[in-house]
């Protein structure tokens, strides 16, 4: 992938959309690290960090952030058209982030509530990840992806290859790291079993449940965990809200929170 | 008749002495760890004082439910089991094997890394998990290359058992023969009465550490109660596996519909898996530094309701949750008869309490064998 000519540095860019800047601290935590990084890559665009060249040519870019504005959506297609590899960073960039919880509401009476001057506010009614509107070469989720998942993309992306990502349930990552399950133990609900390793169990590790920051898992089954949920007397709209945090918009996410919902207004009435 | 108790001479430990044992085996040089409360479960921690011991605590545990219940009861010992057994000790969840490195003149080379593990005493062991360690024993140094990580570990390992006076309603290590009382692998087991310890040596460094401690004479009486609650313990368990070559039913049923049925209700999360302390599939992976001049090739725990597991040539040969479990089951009960020559479970309950949905492997083996049809 790697294709500047000896001596020349591969160029890189960080992007920032509608977020929080979370996902760019963790280049800016790195340390020393950054340094070496800063050694091996130019650093062509990172606004947080210094450099600024929204529209240069790069070599790889990492977008932060979710589509809200008319606006954002000129910007991204500009940066598809002067990126080679573009990856797609965080909970907002991969599933649209926790601002998607208006991809559930009428965001225009939102903006009317939230802002004394409503009319300054130009934003789209969603809020999108960037694969809905360019073609992204690689996803790291989580909010915000750990370090070692960035590290590792761009060491990849040096050697040519696609980093090995796991999307290994927390639970997995939870048993390893010896925490006691709050879920059998306290009887708390959890998102552990249909979401994504990364985050090390955090919540868990500090007996709480999962908020699902990592996304969807593989061969999910949110349906037995919401009736187990239920059983242990969540009611619906409970429920719905597990589902309805950090990666609320992600497909299978977005689903289970709509046949909950479905399904309640079935029984009700 | 054998009354499940040891044929080793027996002592009495009195309750009181009993942190003579935690310093003799801390004089000898072994780090000590035993049960403790922490985050609303027993688990293994550090030991330094029998103040840390779980005084009076009770377990209940019923399928995906665990939960902590104090008493007045004297007693350190008068629960079942926590999520872990031995093996995190053992089989660490995650550890680097080897590294490797681009040497000045272009050239690699691999470097393992071995590390000499302190002298660890384990207080609180059960027979279940003595029996998961002799299925790790065989799986990890029995084949023909025993792998040098587990063995240093376990060279250093000192087991101090407990006869199980309490187990859960999860347990069933009577039907699979493998409990409640210790019977070997151990160093020292201790069955536990209000007022102390009857306590016996299963090896040579077990009777040098119980020479020296303050014992006195066991009583008939003592003797008596032990056995009568070791009997009772017995007589507590429900759960059973199904008689029967598990092995050949298992696999002549591999269309029936349970499986279906079960994959309804399982989340692929693996957590059976990881708090099974038989289970020992791992996943291996290359971490090479930023600058691509060295690289730490590491292992860390798997599962086979994980994707990875069954990976090959560029797609999951079972991709769904119903391949999983049935994975899972097939092997545990099984072909790891065929395997290890005995079956994969040592009837500690533990898949069954961890379990978030609550899934009971001894209810899905007894519905596929009910109506099962082999030769
Ligand atoms: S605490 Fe959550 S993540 Fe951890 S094992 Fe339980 S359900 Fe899974
Ligand atoms: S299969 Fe379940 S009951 Fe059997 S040894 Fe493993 S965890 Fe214990
Ligand atoms: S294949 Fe599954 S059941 Fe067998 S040892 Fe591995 S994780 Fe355990
Ligand atoms: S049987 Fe239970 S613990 Fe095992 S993978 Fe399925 S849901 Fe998870």
């Amino acid at each position: 992938m790697d294709t500047s000519p000896p001596g020349i540095k591969p160029r890189l860019a960080v992007h920032k959309f509608a977020s929080c800047d979370g996902c760019q601290l963790t280049f800016l935590n790195m340390g020393e690290t950054l340094l070496q990084l800063a050694d091996m890559v130019e650093l062509v665009h990172f606004a947080e960090a210094g450099p600024v060249a929204p529209d240069a040519d790069v070599d790889i870019a990492f977008i932060e952030g979710s589509v809200t504005t008319e606006h954002d959506l000129e910007r991204i297609r500009q940066i598809r058209s002067h990126s080679g590899f573009i990856v797609a960073f965080g909970a907002c960039a991969t599933a649209g982030g926790i601002q998607a919880l208006r991809n559930f509401a009428d965001a225009a009476e939102w903006v009317s509530a939230v802002y004394a001057s409503p009319e300054y506010i130009d934003s789209l009614a969603t809020s999108t990840p960037m694969s809905d509107h360019i073609t992204v070469d690689l996803e790291i989720w989580g909010c915000p992806p750990n370090r070692d998942q960035v590290l590792g993309a761009i060491r990849a992306w040096l050697y040519g290859t696609l980093p090995a990502q796991s999307q290994d349930k927390v639970c997995m990552e939870c048993k390893r790291q010896q925490a006691v399950c709050v879920l059998v133990a306290r009887g708390m609900p959890c998102m552990g079993p249909v979401t994504q390793t990364g985050c090390g169990a955090l919540c868990p590790s500090f007996g709480r449940g999962c908020y699902s920051c990592y996304g969807p898992a593989e061969a999910l089954n949110t349906d037995s965990l919401c009736g187990w949920f239920e059983g242990l007397g969540l009611l619906p709209a409970d429920i719905t809200r597990q589902f309805r945090h950090v990666s609320n918009s992600a497909p299978q996410f977005r689903d289970a929170a709509a046949n909950i919902i479905a399904t309640d207004a079935g029984h009700g009435h | 008749m054998d009354d499940g108790l040891s044929q080793q001479p027996r002592y009495f430990l009195p309750r009181q002495s009993f942190q003579s044992l935690i310093d003799q085996l801390t004089l000898q040089g072994f780090g000590c760890v035993g049960p403790v409360v922490r985050d609303a479960a027993i688990v293994f921690d550090q030991l330094r004082s029998v103040s840390e011991l779980p005084q009076g605590t009770r377990d209940r545990q019923e399928p995906g439910y665990y939960r902590l219940e104090n008493s007045e009861s004297p007693r350190w010992f008068s629960w079942a089991n926590g999520p872990q057994a031995l093996k995190p000790y053992l089989f660490p969840s995650r550890e680097v094997l080897w590294e490797g490195s681009v040497d000045e003149d272009g050239s690699l080379s691999f470097k393992e890394r071995i590390t000499e593990p302190q002298p660890l005493a384990v207080l609180g062991v059960r027979a279940c998990d003595l029996a998961a360690l002799a299925i790790h024993d065989a799986h990890f140094l029995n084949g023909p290359s025993p792998d040098a990580h587990y063995a240093r570990r376990r060279e250093q390992l000192f087991l101090v058992a407990v006869h199980c006076s309490h187990p859960a309603s999860t347990c069933f290590c009577v039907s699979t023969g493998d409990g409640p009382a210790p019977t070997c692998g151990y160093d020292m087991a201790l069955a536990e009465l209000d007022e102390g310890f009857i306590i016996d040596a299963g090896s040579e460094r077990g009777k040098r550490i119980l020479d020296q401690l303050p014992l006195v004479e066991v009583s008939a009486e003592q003797l008596d109660q032990a056995g009568r609650e070791l009997d009772a313990a017995q007589k507590a368990q429900t759960r059973e596996l199904p008689d029967g070559p598990l092995n050949r039913i298992l696999f002549q049923n591999l269309d029936h519909p349970r499986w279906d049925d079960v994959a309804e209700r399982c989340l692929a999360c693996g957590n059976c898996t990881s708090v099974c302390p038989t289970c020992f599939c791992a996943s291996e992976n290359d971490v090479p530094s930023l600058d691509g001049l060295t690289s730490e090739h590491s292992r860390e725990w798997s599962s086979c309701f994980t994707e990875g597991h069954s990976f090959i040539s560029g797609q999951a040969i079972r991709p769904d949750i119903r391949t999983r479990y049935r994975q899972w089951l097939t092997h545990k009960l099984g072909s790891w008869i065929d395997q290890y020559g005995r079956s994969g479970c040592v009837g500690c309950g533990r898949c069954i309490a961890w379990c978030p949905v609550g899934i009971d492997l001894t209810e899905e083996v007894g519905a596929i064998c009910k109506d099962a049809s082999h030769d």
